[in-house]
């Protein structure tokens, strides 16, 4: 019988979404067991939502001042070494679980799979690759542990209502010094993360500037909508990195995305094509995003935008 | 120490093989993995800067893969080694040669690109660090060397998030770190008289067997092309239709 160790996603406060995402997909294996490990300064807070979510047998929750801040040198060793009674480690395709999670499977002398899209069994997976532009089924071997990341684009959160047990664990490994966190910036907008957004307004190169997107802005606040963009208007300046979508940026699953003045760049449409509806505004109708949109409207987005978001209103 | 990998060319579309065993590369222009371009950008820079004695531009792969170093080369690498094989050989695979080289070669910093974009998995630098037993850091887009240590910044979700690392570590490059140079006629013809060894993973004590098996490749689910409206009054009503607004 599979049993399923996923690493929680936190900021010390708050679980993130992609942890009870990496559930669903540990759940699609038949007769898994499934359970959250917490590496928190103090885990109390974060155990308890990880134990609400439906599905989870347990939760282990380690804390220690050395994970105040979720450094992948000091969490590897905790989590190879508490991986010892389980079958799979899981963890979300998120930066975080990309920067952790290869080092466990090397510390376990194991492969990692990637960005896990589909459960084709215990041992069996599909995974996106070429940007998206192919999909890939591994199996990994029998005796092998599984260690892999989850493209959380690909599965739904999973429910709450769970009453999972709570146990401290202490894994006992010691902690390298030799990494050490300074500082993190990250724009606190007050909008919906772009990963877990319904609605998501994402403007091109074509917005001309920083003062061009506030267009963008406006719609996504009329909307409810989180902000993101292609990489060109981020390499441009106009919006911060942690706005950019795609194979390189942040894969998105929402009900609707607007694209606004972006071309669709295959490096792009990886991010998107899990959107429940994709809606187009560019000026070239040739635009390679009209291909994969359900809607799309040809003309001067600078005209288009703000007609939108009036015809909105009421 | 910067990791050279021979990759489909950013620019061609894939396609994949009638038999699903994986994406046609024959007669498909190949060039060094973009992020790995950058990644020898980095080295250079920290070269030019007087931090750095020499740069080694290490590749796994096929033969072939020596165009890929000599273009390496011809950026400015002062050497380079081709650890041959025509098996397609995984991540953790690449980090064992990598740590094997690094006995021998001792560098200063390994720096790679934070992901291959043929195989998508971002793993060598993190699996690197482990088997290392020595600091990572992923997605960077600023790397300030000084004193035995290395201030980065790395590109995580929620922004920028700067670490400090003793040296030596291991580094993997985001786009926004710099641009790479271009190449000048010159600098080809000089790189063809630097220093390229091949070796062969057997020198390393790595086998060649994938830690994974390929099942299938298949093209992805195509989305279907929708309908043109043609104004914001018909977009409005269309997305009202399907209950989104």
């Amino acid at each position: 019988m599979s049993r399923i160790l996923i690493v929680a996603e936190h900021d010390g406060a708050k679980l993130n979404p992609s942890t009870s995402k990496c559930v669903t997909c540990a759940a699609k294996i038949p007769g898994a067991s499934v359970d959250i490990l917490v590496l928190a300064a103090d885990a109390a807070a974060v155990a308890g939502q990880a134990a609400a979510v439906a599905g989870v047998g347990k939760v282990l929750a380690v804390d220690n001042p050395a994970n105040a801040e979720p450094l992948a040198a000091v969490q590897a060793p905790q989590v190879a070494k508490l991986a010892a009674d389980y079958t799979h480690v899981f963890g979300p395709s998120t930066t975080f679980g990309k920067d952790l999670m290869p080092r466990v499977a090397a510390l376990l002398g194991v492969g990692q799979v990637t960005d896990i899209m589909a459960v084709e069994g215990a041992h069996c997976f599909k995974r996106p690759i070429y940007a998206g532009n192919a999909v890939l089924t591994v199996e990994v071997p029998a005796d092998a542990k599984v260690v892999a990341t989850v493209r959380v684009a690909s599965f739904e959160a999973a429910a709450q209502g769970g009453s999972a047990s709570v146990e401290k664990a202490d894994p006992g490994v010691p902690l390298p010094a030799h990494t050490r966190f300074v500082s993190r910036s990250g724009a606190t907008t007050g909008r919906p993360d772009l990963q877990s957004a319904a609605r998501v307004v994402a403007g091109g190169r074509a917005l001309g500037s920083a003062d061009g997107f506030k267009i963008i802005y406006s719609l996504a606040d009329k909307l409810g909508a989180a902000v993101g963009a292609s990489r060109a208007a981020v390499d441009a300046g106009y919006v911060a990195n942690d706005l950019q979508i795609g194979q390189t940026g942040k894969i998105i699953a929402p009900e609707l995305y607007i694209g606004i003045g972006i071309s669709g760049a295959i490096q792009h449409m990886t991010g998107i094509k899990d959107a429940r509806t994709i809606v187009a505004i560019n000026k070239d109708g040739e635009a390679p995003i009209f291909e994969a949109a359900d809607i799309g409207l040809v003309g001067d987005l600078f005209a288009i935008v703000p007609e939108l978001e009036k015809q909105l209103g009421g | 120490m910067v990791g050279v990998k021979r990759v489909v060319d950013y620019n061609v579309r894939v396609r994949v093989k009638p038999d699903m065993s994986g994406v046609i590369t024959e007669g498909v222009k190949m060039s060094i993995n973009p992020f790995d371009e950058i990644a020898l950008e980095e080295a250079l820079r920290i070269k030019e800067r007087g931090l750095a004695d020499e740069v080694l531009a290490v590749s796994i792969g096929p033969a072939d893969s020596q165009q890929q170093l000599r273009t390496a080369l011809a950026m400015g690498a002062d050497r380079a080694i081709l650890v041959q094989t025509d098996a397609a050989i995984g991540p953790l695979s690449v980090a064992k040669v990598f740590l094997k080289l690094i006995e021998k070669e001792q560098p200063l910093l390994v720096l790679v690109g934070k992901q291959a974009i043929d195989d998508d998995n971002g793993q060598t630098a993190q699996m690197l660090g482990a088997l290392w037993d020595r600091p990572q850091a992923v997605s960077c887009s600023k790397v300030e060397v000084s004193n035995g240590k290395a201030t980065v910044t790395r590109e995580v979700d929620a922004g920028l998030e700067t670490l400090d690392v003793d040296l030596p570590a291991v580094l993997s490059v985001d786009l926004r770190l710099n641009e790479p140079r271009y190449v000048k006629l010159p600098d080809i013809m000089k790189a063809k008289k630097k220093p390229l060894d091949t070796m062969g993973l057997a020198d390393f004590g790595v086998t060649d067997a994938p830690a994974f098996k390929t099942v299938k490749v298949e093209p992805p689910p195509q989305r279907q092309k929708g309908v043109m409206v043609k104004n914001v009054a018909e977009l409005v009503d269309a997305l009202k239709k399907k209950g989104l607004v």
